[in-house]
């Protein structure tokens, strides 16, 4: 297939020069802010030597503390609660004969990612407040978990049901055949194969409940400020270089768990 | 025996079929929690979209069609007739342009990109992909943010062109529809990148060579038989780079520093110093409308596409 002696007709002129611009383009501006948050100066633009004391200043902030604590009660809740949804709809839809409901209960679960963001934001919202009008009702803080897991549960999903689809059934069928029941033999064979997809599925769920801003923001009441709220908090005040630090710490988290997912996806393609 | 045999096949075809039932209930959970959550809310901005504003936010319960009226025609405060008022069209019609801007300009980018990345070796891809990646889910406050440090007055493209002589003054790019533009360009690139590549990654490069044994030029190769042969890639896209720009929130908001609104930063205003909710329903499901027009034309399409085989 890829035949090096072919190589240069596959070749565009230009494509290999277009294509770096672009990473740098993705990058540099990403890389600069995180060169900034080593900035000891107090001035955002101007440099002054390298030092992690916008570290410590974010670090020991308090409401940078509570912030961190509400967007990890949030991310791992939603995480949890749409991971497992995720990975029992994925069965659910891939282990079965073809039924009536499959295309709309398929459209229901990857809804969240065809809506536009800030529509989500102000249903919710909506949703929310006339649910405490009618029935006296506010979660509190389950707001925005219930919030995040909605549009968690399609990213979730999407890794595992790859996973499920790619694997090979033959296994199964020969643990059926020695005799292991339908449980069984899901426990046995199944789910140990499809760990990877449920993790790399988590990580992404992780990320995009971490991240969240927009839904957040609308849906979030006094109190609830999560980290990407705190830093829109800060950019509203005379902006020191612990808004660097914060958001390098918020990108390199992202990073993490990016990497570990690609990293447990790429394993089953070997 | 055969009696025993058939008997046997009867339990098991009746197990098989209980287990798939049961296997087909594992996916309540997920609808129940999208369906109470994520549904349920769609419809009840539809009905807010036909109440009465209340003074403070929130609605009145009481039918009335103002917010789909506000959004062309302003009630004239002397003599209560209807005037046509554009500013909200205005805004669509912006930010329509905006995202289409958008999209082209992601593809003539991208397309080549994910194509570069698609001719390498598998171990070379890889990297790349993961390169790709990580701006896909870096945090967009944080990425926009990034961009609007570069783009200040006091920022470094003007500190670098004051320094070296070019300019005397900041240019002011910052909350200028250049720098709500440069915004959605960057934060939407990876999403036209990503499933590109997905496209071209399937390509069978055989009719690549096949087109160059028949003598087709470099450029002929691309229109004739890459660029159609990858036109699903191109259309899911496309529609992944347009749907999120043409509602995009954060961007307008921290690079147009609220001036210059887009649809979703006109929305959220309505819910928050607008106080009119049921105006920001009626903001929120006319661009639902264009979203589904945009998706219709999508499935219309690709499944056309299926056809032709």
């Amino acid at each position: 297939m890829a035949d090096p002696r072919n190589v240069d007709i596959k070749d565009q002129p230009g494509f290999r020069t277009i294509a770096i611009i672009c990473v740098a383009v993705l990058y540099v501006p990403i890389l600069i802010l995180m060169i900034f948050s080593f900035n000891t100066g107090s001035l955002v633009t101007h440099w002054e030597g390298v030092g992690l004391n916008w570290y410590g200043t974010a670090l020991l902030n308090e409401e940078f503390h509570n912030a961190a604590e509400n967007t990890l009660i949030i991310s791992v809740s939603a995480t949890i609660v749409s991971t497992i949804c995720a990975t029992l709809a994925a069965i659910g839809m891939t282990r079965v004969k073809p039924w009536r409901g499959l295309p709309a209960a398929f459209m229901v679960i990857n809804l969240p990612l065809m809506v536009p963001e800030i529509i989500t934001a102000v249903a919710t919202l909506s949703f929310f407040a006339l649910i405490a009008g009618a029935f006296g009702l506010n979660f509190g803080i389950g707001n925005l978990i219930l919030a995040h897991t909605v549009f968690c549960i399609p990213f979730a999903y999407m890794p595992i049901r790859a996973r499920l689809e790619d694997m090979d059934l033959t296994l199964e069928y020969a643990a059926a055949d020695l005799y292991a029941t339908p449980w069984h033999a899901f426990r046995r064979i199944t789910l140990p194969l499809l760990v990877p997809g449920i993790m790399s599925g988590a990580a992404l769920a992780f990320i995009v409940s971490f991240d969240d801003f927009t839904i957040t923001q609308l849906v979030a009441g006094p109190g609830q400020t999560t980290l990407p709220l705190y830093i829109w908090n800060q950019i509203r005040r005379p902006m020191t270089p612990e808004i660097n630090a914060i958001s390098t710490i918020l990108l390199l988290v992202s990073i993490l768990f990016v990497s570990v997912s690609f990293l447990i996806a790429r394993r089953r393609a070997k | 025996m055969t009696m025993a045999l058939s008997q046997a096949a009867l339990f098991e075809a009746k197990a098989e079929k209980a287990s798939a039932r049961r296997n087909r209930l594992l996916s309540l959970p997920a609808l129940i929690v999208i369906g109470i959550f994520g549904v349920l809310p769609l419809l009840i901005i539809l009905v807010y979209s036909f109440l009465q504003a209340a003074p403070y936010g929130g609605v009145q319960w009481k039918f009335s069609t103002d917010a789909y009226l506000n959004f062309l025609f302003q009630q004239d405060i002397f003599d209560d007739t209807l005037q046509f008022t554009p500013d909200f069209l205005i805004i669509y019609l912006r930010s329509f342009l905006f995202a289409v801007v958008t999209t082209v300009i992601c593809l003539l980018l991208g397309f080549p990109t994910a194509y570069f990345m698609a001719t390498r070796t598998p171990a070379q891809r890889n990297w790349w992909v993961l390169l790709i990646t990580i701006p896909f889910w870096s945090n967009l406050l944080v990425r926009t943010l990034a961009i609007m440090f570069i783009i200040r007055d006091e920022g470094l493209i003007n500190n670098l062109l004051i320094g070296l002589g070019v300019i005397d003054k900041p240019i002011t790019m910052l909350y200028t529809n250049f720098a709500i533009q440069l915004g959605l360009l960057y934060s939407f690139l990876p999403f036209m990148i990503l499933p590109l590549y997905a496209s071209l990654e399937k390509l069978d490069f055989r009719l690549v060579e096949a087109a160059n044994d028949l003598y087709a030029t470099r450029r002929q190769v691309l229109w004739r038989v890459i660029i159609p042969l990858s036109l699903p890639g191109i259309i899911a896209g496309c529609l992944l780079v347009f749907i999120p720009a043409l509602g995009a929130y954060v961007t307008p908001l921290i690079l147009g520093g609220g001036i210059h609104l887009m649809i979703g930063d006109l929305i959220a205003q309505q819910f928050g110093s607008g106080r009119n909710w049921p105006l920001g329903c009626a903001q929120a499901l006319i661009l639902m409308a264009a979203v589904l027009v945009a998706l219709y034309f999508y499935v219309r399409t690709t499944s056309g596409k299926i056809q032709h085989g």
